[in-house]
């Protein structure tokens, strides 16, 4: 039917078909108008007449002059239709507007039947057509007026349409033929039970024609030069395409029950499906047919249709049938609970799994990606029909790591796309990392992602834990959660992790440090062995990984240290594992790991932290021995000036905060901190570090901390480095420097003088305030009018307490500003 | 009207996995005008999250923060009033309000917003104001016990600050406001 002809000449056909179409459709509709009155001589005709020219028969008729002009019209229009050489594509074009027409014409019988013309009548009239194409499409635009009136039982004017159909013989016209058949009887055909019982068999002939058309569905197109190969498998797809929508048409058909649907019209359509032997018409077919029936239907066949899949061609994409399958009925699943039951009953979820078994064993040539995505659609399924079932959940992941197993690891893309797609699925099913940590494949599917993918997917598991914020809540959970995103904690198989963005390494471990906080139990015990889970992995992390994960571990830890403060571990007795001490131990372990990064700076932060913990403890040694590392890291480790800067200040300010040590460790203690501000490179940063040193030998909340003439030996140090912080100045840039230090030095001096430092009296404030007003109003000074606000405030607050009255009015009385 | 964000000591991830949700839920982009963080992010991610609430954010260095960059002081003036920040650390002993009353004279600001302790503490003092706003996710701190998430709001309008300080307790979001006005002679007259 396709002529070697190019495109153009189809056009050309086209237009000369639709030219005839319309002109014999403007006659035929200039005829179609009431015949005007019933009509009584009206000759009824015997079916011999059959043969009997069209014309011929209608004379005999009185006044029918519409009628007989709008056969003959009629017929003439759809001669246009008996082409051979339009493709399907065009011919459709043409198909539809012919249909078009013949709903007019449908009306016009309507209407005659209605004014007494006889329906029978009209059905023999109509035969009179000279050819049978035409012949057959008035025949069954009569015929579904006929079966309308039920003058006949609908049985045998359809069967006696089928019938006559098959006469057509080529395939394109054939197929269109019974597809009007089927589009104007569709609402015609009855219910089953009815008097019209038995006619769904006809559907099938409906649907598929006589078995010499078939192979024009699956037209084995693989022969013949390129270009006619090209043009026939156009023209397969395109009549496919109408099958689709004779499948469409009896899937539409009310009178098709469950019951018919499972003996005869399924099993039916798929004997036809199988035996066309025709990759695409196959797979096309299935595709309509899962969406075409009602998911019920689909529910209570699954063994019939799953049983027809093995036996489609090896070539087949079987498995976006499945999936589309499976999407269908977990969509069905999901509209309502009630439906839940039937599919416990039918046992879906073996039998779609069995299935997908047989079709990934079948298909040994299946690219991974086709085996996983059909487990995916399964997981997608289950999880959506069984939530409860998690079982079924593992089983699936079981089936994909035995698929995957002794291949080496996944380097497609799109393969590990659908592995992260199913691990990611009941993540966001449950919404809960526990179910994944409870599949025992889970893990296991991991292992076959590539790195890069694996630190994906660890990455999707710990945003679902913060999204969802999900407590951790044992140490064994704990451990599987770490074997599922070890890509994060460490190395895998020894590859540095070089080829990665330095922000984007940041990140990673910054989550993986915000996790440690998902970790939780109230039981001081399995939340110490939480922290050692923790510890023991994060401890393979290697240098780069220490300086995210251990600050999250150590104050993990002394918020767990804080908890047990108050228990005495002696009176549970010496076994009982869970106390400060011991955690101290792991902690001081913990952060000497830090050393290798090298993050010294970091450890000696973390030391202050632990010595301030054991301190509230009552743990001295312990204390003691935080503090000592901390100096030793300063001593040795800490050489940027202003890491020191920083680092003294928390020295002085959690030194200050002990309360623990004896006289000698704490002046040990303190006379080291004192040494090294004294030794600070620059002279400011060593005045100011010096004055707070004042802080830790008077001590408001401590009364054997409260040594006057040593803080007074501290302010007087500074002092001097303030001076020669001003000489300094002097010799450099020609001026003296500012006395902003002289002035915080004078604020300590009010301090203390306000504590009640004995040492520090109204007079040595005074000489103080003095010393100041001289060196500003000194020519040599360098303005700083920063400086000079810091002083009038200073002076205003004096003033202030002075005017306050009281206690401290009258110790301020003495001091002149 | 101004309204300034106030807060601090966050300790993300070292001490905290994330802001509380219930604060993220009120802490929406388009309201705040300015932001002051007195340190302790710890890491850019939070830098970046601020800054998506409102661009203009002035933060002064916490001992545990990434960016070394940040300073240790700052001030900044809104409206009639000064401010000033600092993180606190560098203020022995910790937490004691002699001592930042000496800092808040130093930087001469009528607002002076500190943190470090981790407690929320808001003192009228000499005229001025010395504002702590805690840890806004509750971190652990070695010198506060039982530490609940707070920030905090400071709505400036002419010579009157309300300073409302949002509290976390139990699940539960509780709001506190004081009320401060600046007599004009304050500071204004230097």
């Amino acid at each position: 039917m396709i002529s070697s002809d190019g495109i153009e000449d189809e056009e050309k056909w086209l237009a000369e078909g639709i030219a005839g179409l319309q002109q014999n459709a403007f006659h035929m509709h200039r005829s179609l108008v009431p015949i005007p009155k019933p009509n009584p001589n009206f000759v009824r005709l015997n079916f011999n007449s059959r043969f009997l020219d069209f014309q011929f028969v209608v004379v005999l008729l009185k006044d029918s002059n519409n009628l007989r002009d709008a056969l003959k019209y009629s017929a003439q229009m759809l001669s246009e239709l008996r082409t051979s050489r339009l493709s399907p594509h065009k011919y459709y074009d043409l198909y539809m507007r012919a249909f078009d027409e013949l709903r007019k014409l449908e009306m016009f019988f309507k209407e005659e039947t209605k004014r007494g013309c006889s329906i029978i009548d009209l059905y023999e009239l109509v035969q009179h057509a000279g050819n049978i194409l035409p012949r057959l499409y008035l025949l069954c635009t009569v015929g579904s007026v006929y079966i309308k009136s039920k003058e006949a039982p609908a049985k045998d004017v359809l069967k006696d349409l089928v019938e006559m159909c098959r006469g057509v013989q080529h395939p394109v016209r054939g197929l269109f033929l019974r597809s009007y058949l089927s589009q104007v009887s569709r609402d015609k055909l009855p219910d089953i039970g009815s008097e019209y019982e038995g006619c769904y068999s006809a559907c099938e002939f409906i649907l598929f024609g006589d078995p010499e058309l078939r192979p024009a569905i699956g037209l084995s197109g693989l022969q013949g030069p390129a270009r006619e190969k090209e043009k026939r498998e156009k023209e397969r797809s395109e009549l496919r395409d109408l099958v689709g929508k004779n499948l469409h048409v009896l899937s539409q058909i009310e009178g098709i029950d469950l019951d018919m649907y499972k003996d005869t019209v399924l099993p039916r359509i798929l004997e036809q499906v199988v035996n066309c032997k025709d990759e695409l018409a196959q797979y096309y077919l299935m595709d309509c047919i899962i969406q075409v029936f009602p998911d019920e239907y689909h529910l209570q066949t699954l063994e019939t249709l799953l049983g027809a899949c093995p036996q489609l061609q090896p070539t087949v994409d079987i498995k976006t049938v499945l999936s589309q399958l499976m999407e269908r009925l977990s969509n069905y699943a999901a509209s309502s609970a009630e439906v839940l039951p039937e599919f416990l009953q039918v046992e879906a979820f073996a039998k779609l799994s069995n299935a997908i078994g047989k079709v990934i064993e079948a298909q040994v040539d299946m690219p991974v990606v086709g085996s996983i995505s059909l487990y995916v659609s399964l997981l997608t399924f289950t999880l959506r029909v069984h939530p409860d079932r998690l079982d079924y959940v593992d089983q699936v992941l079981g089936a994909c790591v035995k698929k995957l197993s002794g291949k080496a690891k996944i380097e497609d893309s799109k393969a590990t796309k659908q592995i992260v797609a199913l691990l990611s699925a009941p993540l966001e099913k449950y919404n809960d990392i526990g179910i994944a940590l409870k599949l025992s494949n889970y893990p296991r599917v991991m292992d076959h992602l590539d790195n890069g993918t694996n630190k994906v997917m660890a990455v999707v598991i710990i945003q679902s834990i913060m999204k969802n914020n999900s407590c951790i809540s044992t140490a064994e959970k704990v451990e599987a959660l770490f074997e599922l995103i070890k890509g994060l904690i460490k190395d895998l198989d020894g590859t540095p992790v070089d080829e990665l963005d330095e922000e984007d390494f940041k990140e990673e471990q910054n989550s993986v440090g915000r996790l440690i906080y998902m970790f939780y139990n109230d039981d001081p015990e399995e939340m110490l062995k939480i922290i050692s889970v923790v510890r023991k992995h994060i401890l393979t992390g290697g240098p780069t990984r220490l300086a995210f994960t251990v600050p999250p571990l150590i104050f993990s830890a002394l918020k767990l240290v804080r908890r047990l403060q108050g228990q005495d571990g002696d009176v549970i007795g010496e076994d009982m594992p869970a106390t400060p001490k011991k955690i101290f131990q792991l902690l001081h372990q913990t952060i000497e790991a830090l050393l290798s990064v090298p993050a010294p700076e970091l450890a000696l932060k973390l030391y202050l932290q632990c010595a301030e913990a054991a301190n509230d403890c009552d743990l001295e040694l312990v204390a003691y021995e935080f503090f000592t590392q901390a100096f030793i890291l300063y001593e040795e480790e800490v050489a940027d000036s202003k890491a020191q800067v920083t680092a003294i200040h928390l020295i002085i300010g959690t030194l200050q905060r002990m309360n623990i040590f004896g006289v000698e460790n704490r002046d040990t203690l303190t006379h080291k901190a004192t040494g090294y501000s004294a030794k600070l490179l620059k002279k400011p940063d060593q005045c100011r570090a010096v004055y707070a040193c004042s802080h830790l030998f008077w001590v408001d909340d401590q009364d054997g901390v409260k040594d006057g003439e040593r803080v007074l030996l501290c302010l007087k140090r500074a002092l001097r480095i303030a001076n020669a912080a001003q000489q300094m100045a002097n010799v450099t840039r020609g001026s003296s420097g500012s006395v902003a230090l002289f002035v915080e030095i004078l604020n300590k001096y009010l301090y203390f003088f306000e504590k009640g430092n004995p040492q520090i009296t109204s007079s040595v404030i005074q000489g103080l305030i003095e010393l100041i007003t001289t060196e500003m109003q000194s020519e040599n000074s360098t303005p700083d009018p920063s400086a000079d606000a810091f002083f009038s405030s200073t002076l205003r607050y004096i003033q202030f307490q002075k005017q306050k009255g009281g206690v401290m009015g009258e110790k301020y009385e003495a001091i002149k500003a | 009207m101004v309204l300034v964000l106030a807060l601090g000591d966050l300790h993300i991830p070292h001490r905290a996995a994330d802001l509380p949700a219930k604060f993220k839920s009120m802490l929406v982009p388009g309201k705040i005008q300015h932001i002051i963080c007195t340190g302790n992010l710890c890491i850019k991610e939070v830098h970046d999250y601020l800054k998506s609430l409102c661009p203009d954010m002035h933060v002064t260095r916490g001992e545990f923060d990434e960016d070394t960059r940040y300073p240790e002081t700052k001030t900044l003036t809104i409206g009639q009033f000064k401010l000033g920040l600092c993180h606190g650390h560098q203020v022995i002993p910790w937490g004691d309000l002699d001592s930042l009353a000496m800092l808040q004279r130093q930087l001469d600001v009528d607002i002076l917003v500190t943190g470090h302790t981790h407690q929320f503490k808001a003192y009228k003092h000499e005229g001025g104001v010395v504002i702590n706003p805690g840890s806004a996710t509750g971190a652990y701190s070695s010198i506060t016990y039982d530490v609940n998430p707070s920030f905090v709001l400071m709505d400036i309008d002419g010579l009157r600050v309300v300073v409302y300080v949002y509290e976390l307790i139990d699940g539960e979001v509780k709001v506190d406001k004081i009320d401060f006005k600046k007599t004009a002679t304050t500071h204004a007259t230097h």
